[in-house]
């Protein structure tokens, strides 16, 4: 069986409750599910020992700006076994910005959450550690939304006296 | 250099101390290497026999603040490595300059966007700005002798009343 077919099926199999979105755009494989299992979700693929996605690329986020479901953050994960790439999705709203944190399961999540935290101002559930990656500790923005204006907030990072 | 031959004349020659010890010091400069990004490869050629900055008598590539003359910042400062520099400039003892190499020290440069300084001398006073991103090597020895220039043209008195800078005691995070 087709590794992509197999990981929607066993995925479908395992959560009989969730509903899975999946998509096949340009022969990657996308799934989309709501943010409360994502832990499981995210447990379940690395340990199965048929898929054993078993390094976390990346963390990341989108920014929707006028949508409902605001932000959606987004995993690139890789099974070195099977080489076999994967995206997960799930939906994030603005007035509930918190998601489970995925530190449990691949410690590589660790920095790549707090740049997500960082740009986009979604709180990490559990994470050991959420501090900004690459703003000073009390700039009070997010760079990365679409609100933030380019050349950002003027005073918002003082500079040391002439 | 003419010195020599004013020595074999009579074996001493009458100047000005504030000539002398301009002469002596813009001779000298010891450069403070603020490398952070792409200009500061630039800034490591000037160094290779190529280009050579010892015909200058700047080859001593100072990494202690406290021996340095002149503070070379090369590459990109954002607002977040601002104070560094500032502090390692305050460490420096007067008189001191500085040559602000490259489009992003100068300007910002291509990085015009929220996390980057928009210029050096908002900050720092800029005795030379320098062109070019990165300037070539040759460029970075055009400002070592615009310095040396303005290091020549110096007097102690210049120097009379200067009053170290009030440093900052509490360090941002």
């Amino acid at each position: 069986m087709d590794l992509k077919e197999l990981v929607v099926q066993k995925l479908k199999e395992h959560f009989p409750d969730t509903n899975f979105e999946s998509t096949n755009y340009r022969d990657e494989l996308t799934i989309k599910f709501p943010k409360e299992i994502v832990v499981d979700v995210c447990s379940f693929l690395k340990s199965d020992p048929d898929l054993e996605f078993n390094f976390c690329e990346d963390i990341t986020a989108i920014d929707w700006a006028k949508r409902k479901d605001r932000f959606t953050v987004v995993y690139q994960i890789y099974s070195i076994n099977n080489n076999f790439r994967l995206r997960l999705k799930a939906d994030v709203d603005e007035s509930d910005c918190k998601i489970d944190s995925v530190t449990s399961v691949w410690k590589a999540a660790n920095w790549q959450e707090r740049e997500a935290y960082d740009m986009y101002g979604i709180k990490f559930n559990n994470h050991p550690d959420l501090r900004r990656m690459y703003m000073p500790e009390d700039f009070e923005y997010y760079p990365l939304r679409k609100d933030f204006p380019l050349m950002g907030i003027p005073g918002s990072i003082p500079l040391p006296k002439k | 250099m003419g010195l020599e031959s004013l020595l074999k004349q009579d074996g001493y020659f009458t100047t000005k101390v504030d000539a002398l010890v301009a002469w002596a010091r813009k001779s000298s400069v010891w450069p403070m290497p603020m490398g952070i990004s792409c200009c500061a490869i630039e800034m490591m050629a000037v160094g290779d026999p190529k280009y050579d900055i010892a015909r200058f008598g700047s080859e001593v590539m100072r990494f202690t603040p406290r021996q340095c003359d002149l503070m070379i910042v090369a590459g990109t400062v954002t607002y977040k490595m601002a104070p560094v520099v500032r502090k390692i400039y305050d460490q420096m003892p007067d008189p001191k300059w500085v040559i602000a190499m490259g489009a992003c020290t100068a300007s910002g440069g291509i990085y015009r966007t929220y996390s980057v300084v928009q210029g050096i001398d908002q900050f720092l006073p800029v005795d030379c700005y320098l062109a070019g991103c990165p300037p070539r090597p040759d460029n970075l020895l055009n400002a070592l002798i615009m310095i040396q220039d303005k290091i020549g043209r110096t007097k102690a008195a210049d120097f009379k009343n200067a009053k170290p800078p009030e440093l900052e005691l509490t360090q941002r995070n």
